[in-house]
């Protein structure tokens, strides 16, 4: 039933090309019945120690990514290992060190905080007393000390998030899987939540994330990869992401009507870098921006363009998203 | 063996909710045999109804309904639940076993479950009528049809919870549950259909059937049973088949 489909490639522990590999994945592929193409051919190398983000909008393939990392989603084609052990023939071995939070709420609803965290370590193979130990500890670490005997319906849903991610480090996982950990989560809980993930990640914790919230990658991690249809579009540090945008700030025109004259116009100005029609309106991607839109005004009337407003921003990673897909990230 | 240390683990939790819920267990278990016997046994004979000999008729038959419905009630309502509403069966597969141990698992637990469930029943039914019912026990029988019938519960618990969905779960209940308790040899022995040919046959697609029948022959002979190659025959055949078909579904559920 969990028979891998291909021969086992390549390697055992000290094969692996790269020794710090946290994960890695060759040409991972998951086509659904019915022909659906969720991941395709996907390249991924995180590092020990990595807070890295899958960040795209729903349906671009990241919680099938998750999936097939974690055991639950058989691949069609690839490769993949965690620290070295490979993903397809050696399930139990993996999912021994991992730590899994899905994006459904799956704690038990019969126990209280305190034994999710118990029984979670007994699973993994925790003797009693290093499981006590553990879910006190864990317990503390997502601040819920107080709420140690509460049945998990009588916590809020930020407390019950706390719960999920304090549930998946009870075994001290070598790498954490997060698939959308916000969605949902008021933003005081989501604040709350960030901190504690970034406090893992100091502690050296290994992270994958997935999340639509750009935000969230932003704040959080330190490599992005931006997924659509299955592919990776492009990876690096938010900085960097952000840096190949090639513009200090984008104008966003409503304009009527856009001609290609007027386009045309803008490009013209001196200072402007490139003009883009995308989802919300005429964008100009520009260097400084304070001494342009009055000639953005002026262009506009000259080419009798009615201009009902300009709003200003810098780049994000919404935009890099936008400008590789001309599409919004939350649809 | 590395799969025994998360598959006892597993135990040790379901073990911990059984504890804690206890009470409501054995009033949930115990209540319908109860009122059954309560009223056909004790009311009617005092009020000058009912047919003779039935206490010791309904010994077999409500110990193997009761068995069979635990295993629909314990095992197959949770399971559909853990599969959609709560999600729980998700986390569960993330533990260090395979899919089939998993599934397993919860079997070996349905199955110790329905014996608890022999223990609380067989008193009631014997203790509450005002005639004692008239038993003549075998007791190699006893102990080899008890342990199939709480393995067939476990087995279509977990078929049943793996097959179904909860918008169906009221469906299960007109559909599976209700025709296969008052279809199962239970009130009846299935050996007087012979009136009632096409239903004697019919009846033989009733796993219940096998176990009420197996139970006869253990406790109440006199009023003649299955042929015995056919009780375990069949009792075989349906642990064997939910079982497989359990655990198919099981993983087909969990891993895509």
């Amino acid at each position: 039933m969990t028979t891998p489909q291909v021969e086992q490639q390549s390697p055992p522990r000290d094969n692996i090309p790269k020794q710090r590999l946290t994960i890695q994945t060759r040409r991972l592929t998951k086509v659904f019945p019915g022909g659906t193409r969720a991941v395709d051919a996907l390249d991924l190398e995180i590092e020990d120690g990595e807070f890295f983000g899958l960040l795209g909008p729903n349906g671009a393939g990241k919680t099938t990514t998750i999936g097939m990392l974690t055991t639950r989603v058989v691949p069609t084609s690839g490769e993949m290992w965690i620290a070295g052990i490979n993903v397809r023939t050696l399930q139990q071995e993996v999912k021994r060190i991992i730590g899994v939070v899905t994006q459904f709420n799956t704690l038990d609803r019969r126990l209280t905080a305190w034994e999710n965290l118990y029984h979670h370590g007994r699973y993994f193979g925790l003797s009693r007393s290093d499981s006590r130990r553990e879910a006190t500890h864990v317990l503390e670490l997502v601040r819920l000390e107080e709420r140690r005997n509460s049945l998990v319906d009588a916590l809020s849903g930020g407390m019950q998030q706390r719960l999920l991610i304090g549930r998946a480090l009870v075994h001290r996982p070598e790498v954490l899987f997060l698939d959308e950990p916000t969605t949902g989560i008021d933003p005081q809980g989501r604040l709350a939540l960030w901190d504690i993930l970034l406090q893992l990640h100091r502690e050296g914790q290994t992270i994958l994330l997935t999340t639509h919230y750009m935000e969230e990658a932003e704040r959080l991690c330190q490599r992005v990869a931006i997924m659509d249809h299955g592919k990776i579009l492009a990876m690096g540090s938010p900085d960097e992401l952000k840096g190949s945008v090639g513009a200090e700030t984008i104008m966003t025109l409503q304009a009527e009507p856009i001609t290609p004259a007027f386009i045309a116009a803008l490009k013209g100005i001196s200072g402007v870098h490139s003009v883009e029609e995308g989802p919300r309106g005429l964008q100009v991607f520009a260097g400084d921006s304070r001494r342009l839109i009055p000639q953005i005004a002026e262009t506009a009337l000259a080419q009798d363009v009615e201009l009902s407003d300009i709003s200003v921003s810098t780049p994000t990673l919404e935009t890099v998203f936008m400008r590789l897909t001309g599409r919004e990230l939350r649809d | 063996m590395a799969f025994i240390q998360p598959f006892m683990a597993m135990m040790e939790r379901d073990l911990r909710v059984l504890r804690r819920d206890l009470v409501p267990f054995l009033v949930r278990t115990a209540m319908q045999p109860f009122l059954f016997v309560f009223v056909f046994t004790y009311v009617q004979p005092k009020i000058g109804a009912g047919a003779p000999g039935f206490q010791d008729v309904l010994v077999p038959g409500l110990i193997a309904s009761t068995v069979i419905f635990q295993g629909i009630q314990a095992v197959a309502i949770p399971l559909v639940m853990e599969f959609s509403q709560t999600r729980e069966i998700e986390d569960r597969v993330m533990a260090p076993l395979p899919v089939w141990g998993i599934a397993a698992q919860k079997m070996t637990f349905a199955f110790l479950q329905s014996l608890l469930v022999v223990l609380v029943v067989f008193p009631l039914v014997y203790i509450v009528p005002v005639n004692t019912p008239h038993l003549d026990i075998s007791p190699l029988v006893l102990v080899t049809i008890i342990p199939l019938g709480a393995l067939l519960s476990a087995s279509m618990g977990l078929l049943i919870g793996t097959a179904v969905n909860p918008r169906q779960i009221t469906l299960v209940f007109a559909l599976i549950v209700m025709p296969l308790t008052f279809l199962g040899a239970v009130y009846y022995p299935w050996s007087q259909l012979e009136a009632i040919r096409w239903l004697q046959v019919i009846t033989l697609l009733n796993p219940l059937v096998y176990l009420s029948e197996g139970l006869r022959g253990a406790l109440t002979p006199q009023y003649g049973h299955m042929n015995y190659v056919a009780v375990y025959a069949g009792l075989i055949v349906c642990c064997v088949g939910c079982t497989w078909g359990g655990v198919h579904m099981f993983a087909k559920r969990v891993l895509s």
